[in-house]
C-alpha cells in the first residue's frame, strides 16, 4: 500500500518536471551525463552501440583477415580455434572479420536511411502541421496511402522492380518511415504553433521557414531522438531480414542477415555458422533499444 | 458510426484505388517484360510482338488498368508467369495457410501480452516490471530469423524434439500439430515482445490517474481496484494496436514462412518478388493492404464502442 502511494506520487512529480522548462533547458552533455549514472539499461545500450561503431569505424585495422578471402583448406576444422576466434564460414572465410566488416555496412546503411526519413518526415509534418488546410490533407494523404503497404511488401515490389542495392533498400525504408515521422512532428507542430511566441516572431516578420525550423522544431527535438534510437534498430532488423530473405545487399560483400541465409542449410553440421552472426544482428539491435529505453525515461525524469 | 464506417469505406476504397495504380505504374516502367519473360531469351522479337499483341499489351496503359481492375473486382487477378497457374487459386490457398499460422500465433500472444503487460504496469518500476520491461524489449529486438536460428539450433539441433521444416504435410515423419510449434513460437516472441510494451505503458498511464488513488485511499484493496477499476481502461489503447497485429501476422510473416518452409502467402509474396512474377505481387499487394485496412476500420470501431468519450 506505501508502496503504491509512493509510485503514484512519484509519477506525478516526473510528469510535472517533464514539462519543466528550467529541465528542459539543461544542455545535452548533461543529459548524456545523467542518463549514464541514472538509467543503466540506457548505459548497456550505449556501450553495446559504442562497441560496434568502434568496430565499425576501424575495420580495416581491427579485423585479423579480409572477410572476402576464401580458404577451401579451412573448412575440415570450421570451428572456433586460437587463429579464427569465431571460426570460419563455409567457404572458410574467418567469421570474426566478416563480422566486423558486416557492422560497417549495417552502421553506414542503417543510420543513413534513418536520418533520410528523418529529413524528409520533418520537413513534410512541419510542412502540414503549420500550414494546414489542403498542403496538410495532401501530405497526410499520401503518407496513409503509402503506410497502407505492409512494409515488406513494399519492399519487395521495389527490389523486385529495381533491383537489390544499398541505394534501393535505403530509399524504401526512407519511404515508408518518413509518415510514421511526418505524423510525430505534425502532431507538435499543431501542438506549439498557436504559443504566444511563435506569434511574436511572427510579429516580428520572420519567414515561414525560419519559424518552422528555429522556433517549432527545437520543441520535437525529445521525440524525435528517441524514435530515431527506436528506428535505427527497426532498419536494423530490416536491413537484416532482407539480407535472410535473399533480396538484401549483393554478395560477396559481408551483410549479417546474408550471412545467416547462406549457412542456414548447413546448420545441423555446423550450428555456429548462423547462430554468430544471429548473435552479432540481435546484440546490435538490443543496443538501439536499450539506449531509446534509457532516453525516454531520463525524458521522462527531467 | 454508420456514417462513420460509410466514410471510412469511401476512404478505403480511394487508397486501395491508389495502392493499385502505385503497383500498376511500377509495372509499366518496363512494357513488354512480360512477354519476353514467358517466351525466354530464344524467342524472336516477332513471337514477342505477336504475344504482346495477342495479349493485348499494346494497348494504352489506362485502358489495361480498369480492365485488370475491373476483373480483379470479380476475383480474376490473370495467370501467374511463374507458377504458370491463376493467381487467385494460388493466392486464396497460401493465404488460407498463412491466417491459420496467424490465427493459432494470435490466441497465443494475446493472452501471454495482455496478463505480463497488465502485471508489470500494475506496479511501475517494481521488480516484476523491470523484469519484463528487459524481457520484452529483448525479444522485440531479436529479428525472427535470428530467434528462428536459436530456437532451431536449441530444440531441432541439440534437443531434436521437434521438426525443422514444417510443409504441413503429413508424410515428413512429424505430426501437423509439432510443425506449429516452433513457427508459433519464434512469431510469438517477436510480437508479444512489442505487445507486452505496449500494454505496459497503457497500465502505467492508467494507474497514476487521480482516480486509482482515490479508489486506493478509500480502502478498496489493491487487487480489487487493478481489476475493477484500471483494467478495462487499460485495454482500451491496446485493442487497436492488438488488432493492427493482424496486419503483421498477414504480410510480416514471410520471414518465418522462408524459415521453416511454410507454405504461406508471406513466401508467395517472396517468391514472386523473386521471379518478378508481378501478376502475383499486384494481386498479394490488393489483399494485403485490404486486409490493413479492414483492421483498421474494426479497430476504430472497436475503440467507439470501447471508450464512450470518443464520438464521431
Amino acid at each position: 500500500m506505501t508502496e503504491v502511494s509512493h509510485d503514484l506520487a512519484g509519477g506525478r512529480v516526473g510528469s510535472f518536471r517533464g514539462t519543466d522548462a528550467a529541465a528542459a533547458s539543461r544542455g545535452w552533455a548533461r543529459k548524456i551525463y545523467d542518463l549514464l549514472t541514472r538509467s543503466p539499461i540506457g548505459t548497456i545500450g550505449a556501450a553495446i552501440l559504442l562497441t560496434w561503431t568502434i568496430l565499425a569505424v576501424f575495420a580495416p585495422w581491427i579485423a585479423p583477415y579480409s572477410p572476402t578471402k576464401i580458404d577451401p583448406a579451412l573448412i575440415a576444422d570450421p570451428y572456433p580455434s586460437a587463429q579464427h576466434w569465431l571460426g570460419v564460414d563455409h567457404l572458410g572465410r574467418d567469421i570474426l572479420s566478416r563480422l566486423i566488416w558486416g557492422a560497417r555496412t549495417v552502421l553506414t546503411v542503417a543510420p543513413t536511411a534513418v536520418l533520410g526519413a528523418v529529413i524528409l518526415g520533418t520537413f513534410l509534418g512541419l510542412l502540414a502541421g503549420y500550414r494546414g488546410g489542403i498542403v496538410d490533407a495532401v501530405i497526410m494523404r499520401i503518407g496513409d496511402t503509402l503506410l497502407a503497404f505492409p512494409k515488406i511488401i513494399l519492399y519487395l515490389i521495389i527490389i523486385a522492380k529495381f533491383g537489390a542495392s544499398a541505394f534501393n533498400i535505403i530509399a524504401v525504408i526512407t519511404l515508408s518511415s518518413a509518415p510514421i515521422i511526418a505524423r510525430i512532428v505534425r502532431g507538435v507542430t499543431l501542438d506549439i504553433k498557436n504559443r504566444d511566441y511563435v506569434a511574436a516572431a511572427r510579429m516580428r516578420g520572420e519567414s515561414a521557414f525560419f519559424i518552422m525550423f528555429v522556433e517549432i522544431l527545437p520543441n520535437a527535438r525529445g521525440p524525435l531522438i528517441v524514435d530515431f534510437f527506436l528506428r535505427l534498430g527497426y532498419t536494423t532488423i530490416a536491413i537484416g531480414v532482407l539480407g535472410f530473405l535473399g533480396v538484401g545487399l549483393p554478395p560477396p560483400d559481408p551483410d549479417w542477415g546474408g550471412m545467416v541465409k547462406e549457412a542456414y542449410g548447413m546448420i545441423f553440421v555446423w550450428p555456429h555458422m548462423t547462430i554468430i552472426p544471429s548473435l552479432a544482428i540481435s546484440s546490435l539491435v538490443i543496443g538501439a533499444n536499450f539506449l531509446a529505453t534509457g532516453l525516454r525515461e531520463a525524458s521522462l525524469d527531467g | 458510426m454508420l456514417r462513420y464506417s460509410a466514410k471510412q469505406l469511401l476512404n478505403m476504397a480511394l487508397t486501395l484505388f491508389a495502392v493499385s495504380f502505385l503497383v500498376f505504374a511500377l509495372n509499366e516502367l518496363s512494357p513488354g517484360d512480360v512477354t519476353r519473360k514467358i517466351l525466354g531469351p530464344y524467342a524472336s522479337q516477332s513471337q514477342v510482338d505477336h504475344l504482346t499483341r495477342e495479349m493485348g499489351l499494346d494497348r494504352p496503359a489506362l485502358v489495361r488498368y480498369f480492365e485488370y481492375m475491373g476483373k480483379a473486382l470479380t476475383g480474376n487477378f490473370g495467370n501467374s508467369i511463374y507458377y504458370r497457374q491463376p493467381v487467385s487459386e494460388l493466392m486464396w490457398d497460401r493465404l488460407g495457410n498463412t491466417l491459420l499460422l496467424a490465427a493459432i500465433s494470435f490466441a497465443v500472444i494475446v493472452p501471454i501480452s495482455v496478463l505480463l503487460g497488465v502485471l508489470a504496469g500494475m506496479r511501475e518500476r517494481g521488480w516484476f516490471d523491470r523484469a519484463v520491461s528487459i524481457f520484452s524489449s529483448i525479444c522485440a529486438s531479436i529479428p525472427e530469423f535470428a530467434m528462428g536460428v536459436f530456437l532451431l539450433a536449441i530444440f531441432v539441433v541439440w534437443l531434436g524434439v521437434l521438426p525443422g521444416t514444417s510443409p504441413l504435410r503429413g508424410d515428413a515423419g512429424w505430426a501437423i500439430w509439432m510443425q506449429f510449434v516452433l513457427p508459433v513460437l519464434v512469431v510469438t516472441f517477436y510480437d508479444a515482445g512489442y505487445l507486452i510494451a505496449m500494454v505496459r505503458s497503457s497500465m502505467v498511464e492508467v494507474m497514476r490517474q487521480p482516480y486509482i488513488r482515490t479508489a486506493l485511499l478509500k480502502g478498496n484493496s489493491f487487487r480489487n481496484v487493478v481489476a475493477k477499476h484500471a483494467l478495462r481502461n487499460a485495454l482500451i489503447t491496446p485493442f487497436t494496436v492488438i488488432l493492427l497485429q493482424l496486419n503483421y501476422l498477414v504480410s510480416g510473416l514471410v520471414v518465418v514462412e522462408t524459415l521453416f518452409a511454410y507454405p504461406g502467402f508471406g513466401r508467395l509474396m517472396l517468391e514472386a518478388a523473386l521471379a518478378k512474377d508481378i501478376a502475383v505481387l499486384e494481386a498479394g499487394t490488393l489483399v494485403a493492404v485490404s486486409v490493413t485496412m479492414l483492421t483498421q476500420l474494426f479497430g476504430d470501431l472497436g475503440y467507439m464502442a470501447l471508450d464512450p468519450r470518443i464520438r464521431v
